[in-house]
């Protein structure tokens, strides 16, 4: 059993490795991350939002989404030491 | 000095008296200053994340420096938990406020429908209501992570 769940581990982390191969590299100004995407976040998220700060802008509105499953991870992660650790001494 | 030598002395398991004066005036202050970065996530670097792990860490600065129990008189469990339920709660009920009157699932333009008010504005405070729901949850879990590790479970005794 551990030799198999070893293995998975293996086998699952060269398809990750591998898949960042076909990553953009980093920093190119061509990739399509940064061809379109980030000017017009760059341009219009201050009109559009009236936040200054692109981070929060980005972080709670364009990405609200992304955001909302964060706090549900860091909420089910606190729910799951309660649930197994809590108990009481009576 | 011979007050502070009676209550080193009092204390005979080394709690320091240096400590745990200085935590006590500390916590106000870091808390005032996690509600900051939290309300002020909009102008400068922070947000709900950062913000609620310095709440957090208050509490547990208090239980570091005290004990257990005094951190539990400051927050108690259940006001901690219902406090966390409710952070993820307003996240989750202001997305779906959005799609149930008629807008995209977190699109807070359309709560213009509730109070009329331009959709850059509300886009602004939307961030911040969901941010404010992020701190609460992020101080909670931080917190009762803590007790719960830190106890063994049972809340008794801690580190």
């Amino acid at each position: 059993m551990k030799t198999f769940a070893l293995l998975a581990t293996l086998v699952t982390g060269i398809v990750l490795l591998y898949g960042t191969r076909d990553f953009a590299p980093w920093g190119d100004p061509d990739s399509p991350a940064n061809s379109h995407l980030s000017p017009v976040y760059i341009e219009r998220a201050v009109e559009e939002t009236h936040v200054p700060n692109l981070v929060t802008a980005i972080l709670g509105d364009y990405r609200g989404y992304d955001t909302m499953f964060e706090t549900v991870v860091i909420y089910c992660a606190g729910l799951a030491v309660v649930s197994v650790l809590r108990r009481s001494r009576s | 000095m011979k007050q502070l030598q009676e209550q080193v002395g009092r204390n005979p398991e080394g709690d320091n008296q240096i400590i745990r004066t200085s935590v006590r005036l500390l916590v106000p202050f870091i808390q005032l200053y996690g509600l900051y970065v939290i309300v002020h996530g909009h102008y400068s670097p922070g947000g709900g994340f950062q913000g609620g792990v310095v709440l957090g860490s208050s509490f547990i600065l208090l239980a570091l420096a005290y004990d257990l129990k005094t951190s539990l008189d400051f927050m108690s469990e259940r006001v901690n938990n219902l406090l966390g339920n409710i952070g993820v709660l307003i996240y989750v009920g202001i997305a779906l406020l959005c799609a149930l009157l008629g807008g995209l699932f977190l699109d807070y333009a359309a709560l213009a429908r509730l109070i009329t008010m331009a959709a850059e504005e509300w886009h602004s405070l939307g961030i911040f209501l969901v941010e404010l729901g992020v701190g609460l949850a992020v101080m909670s879990i931080m917190a009762s992570l803590f007790w719960d590790l830190a106890s063994g479970g049972d809340l008794e005794e801690g580190l």
